[in-house]
């Protein structure tokens, strides 16, 4: 593994628009007192980093910044890890270029 | 929510969706396309290049008002190692043509538009509707879709699935599998904006003239993967993309890598001083010919993305996307003809159109590449780029070695890297995997 350039991943989600259907997570995690491999690597591959780790060390996962690339969604659901489903109709990230 | 019946529901308006509804609907067939972003393009993410023909084939004076960027003159490839990149860089006049043949766009514009194409040949386009479930009868047969709004099922002979590439509709039926991490790119991309005259000076570019830089090497750390940089009007295009798969295995991160992409000194001055207005990131489908799922059955049909229709080593997608879906739709217009059901046995005809296409024909001739590029990926994006960067300096840098020891130092280099086996060997399973 390599050194980390600093990025702050929030600001580039800053540029984004998006309408966050409050209370209704589109992505939830199984319950787990000590994350899978899967759910690990979920904290590094998140393009728009939504997951972290809580201070009980299990993975979290706060959707108001996706991009619902559903790279997650390719790791963590054959194992049954996630439960992923698209936002619903409107809301979302809104891309005005794409 | 919508009580009559439709000859088809097309779920999604991408290029795959678009491109079948308005063959249907050209075709005087009822058709109900479901979108569940905002408007059509508001969650599509591309590079992106437009192929001319393929649209031609649909729309053939989308030329008059289709929102197009830049056509292309000119395409770049670029090996890197760390602070260097030895380039391939094709630039020809043919290029400035009365009907060119690529051009960049902005695809959550350009879809717009497409889309105002489909509701003008008469679809129903239904926007802010997710559709959450295939309807199907005792038999198995898809006869709908349940959408997430009141009452939201409807019902059609056939369901086209253009619901790209992570699409759940066809998992959740299991009528095909959620892709493989190997099977899949993850790529992020930033729109960096500058003025016109700017990007003109820095591409080298005058008018709407655009062009294509196609890098990979070192940027990927060794992954399966690639940047991009593409000129827009008044913004720059610029992304990178890796297997899943080996960003499972290196744990590095995606906008990392993006970051060390932009301040590469090949790279950083094209951007410089821009404001970025949007951040993006969207999975491609890699596969190739050998992750193709089943394309239809009883009463639907999978096109573009979602059955991995993409030529990862021509960068080709949004083409295969549109010729698929067009292929589709006149495949259910014959059966339609005839009075014929929707069953599999006659929505075979698809496959079979789609395989004398182009579409299957070139996917077919490159269906080992990918798995030689996974497999291979420490070479290929590691150890030539920086071999090669290395020989070029040697090549060009004058300090009073005689010519001879420079090509030893050159040829030792390799072979210390590789060993003579280990690169007749990839050369030989790169020619293999080409022809």
């Amino acid at each position: 593994m390599t050194t980390e350039p600093s990025v702050r991943v929030e600001d580039k989600l800053f540029y984004n628009r998006y309408l966050v259907d409050a209370g209704r997570a589109h992505i939830k995690v199984r319950p787990h007192t000590a994350p899978t491999p899967a759910l690990l690597t979920l904290l590094k591959v998140c393009p728009a980093r939504c997951y972290e780790l809580n201070d009980k060390g299990q993975v979290e996962v706060t959707v108001d910044g996706c991009v619902e690339c559903g790279t997650c969604r390719v790791i963590g659901e054959p194992g049954g890890d996630i439960e992923w489903s698209y936002p619903r109709g409107g809301y979302g990230v809104l891309f005005k270029f794409g | 929510m919508i009580e009559e019946r439709f000859d088809a529901i097309v779920v999604g308006a991408g290029m795959a969706g678009n491109a079948a509804a308005l063959t249907l609907a050209q075709r005087g067939l009822k058709v109900l396309q479901l979108e569940r972003g905002e408007y059509s393009g508001s969650k599509n993410v591309q590079g992106a290049i437009l192929y001319a023909d393929m649209l031609e084939k649909l729309i053939p004076d989308f030329r008059e008002d289709a929102p197009l960027e830049r056509h292309l003159v000119e395409q770049r490839f670029w090996m890197m190692d760390d602070r260097a990149h030895v380039g391939l860089h094709y630039r020809s006049e043919d290029f400035n043509e009365e009907r060119p043949n690529r051009y960049t766009i902005i695809r959550a514009q350009f879809d717009k538009w497409f889309s105002s194409k489909v509701r003008e040949a008469g679809a129903v386009v239904l926007c802010e509707t997710t559709v959450t479930e295939l309807v199907q009868d005792a038999y198995g047969r898809v006869i709908g879709v349940r959408t997430d709004r009141h009452d939201g099922e409807v019902h059609a002979d056939v369901v086209v699935l253009a619901e790209g590439v992570n699409g759940l509709l066809g998992t959740r039926a299991h009528l095909r599998n959620i892709p493989r991490p190997d099977n899949v790119a993850l790529a992020v991309k930033e729109m960096h904006f500058l003025p016109r005259e700017t990007i003109e000076a820095r591409f080298n570019l005058k008018g709407d003239e655009g062009t294509v830089i196609e890098a990979a090497g070192t940027i990927s750390r060794g992954m399966t993967g690639m940047g991009f940089i593409y000129a827009n009007k008044e913004c720059v295009s610029l992304g990178i993309g890796c297997l899943v798969a080996d960003f499972q295995s290196t744990g590095e991160t995606p906008y990392g890598l993006l970051e060390r992409f932009k301040t590469h000194p090949s790279v950083a001055p094209l951007i410089e001083g821009s404001e970025v207005k949007e951040y993006s990131a969207h999975l491609i489908p890699e596969g190739g010919y050998n992750a193709i799922p089943q394309l239809y059955g009883e009463g639907w049909v999978v096109v573009g993305d979602a059955a991995q229709l993409n030529n990862a080593i021509h960068r080709e997608g949004s083409n295969l996307a549109m010729t698929s879906g067009r292929i589709a739709a006149e495949a259910i217009f014959q059966i339609k003809s005839r009075r014929d059901p929707m069953t599999a046995q006659n929505l075979a005809l698809y496959k079979k159109m789609l395989d004398d296409s182009f579409v299957i024909k070139d996917l077919k001739k490159y269906k080992d590449m990918p798995q030689l590029m996974h497999i291979q990926s420490q070479n290929f994006f590691l150890t030539y780029p920086q071999l090669v960067s290395k020989a070029m300096q040697n090549f060009v840098r004058v300090d009073g070695t005689p010519k001879t020891e420079k090509e030893k130092t050159t040829l030792r280099s390799f072979v210390k890297a590789r060993s003579w086996t280990g690169l007749f060997g990839d050369a030989f399973r790169l020619a293999r995997a080409w022809r």
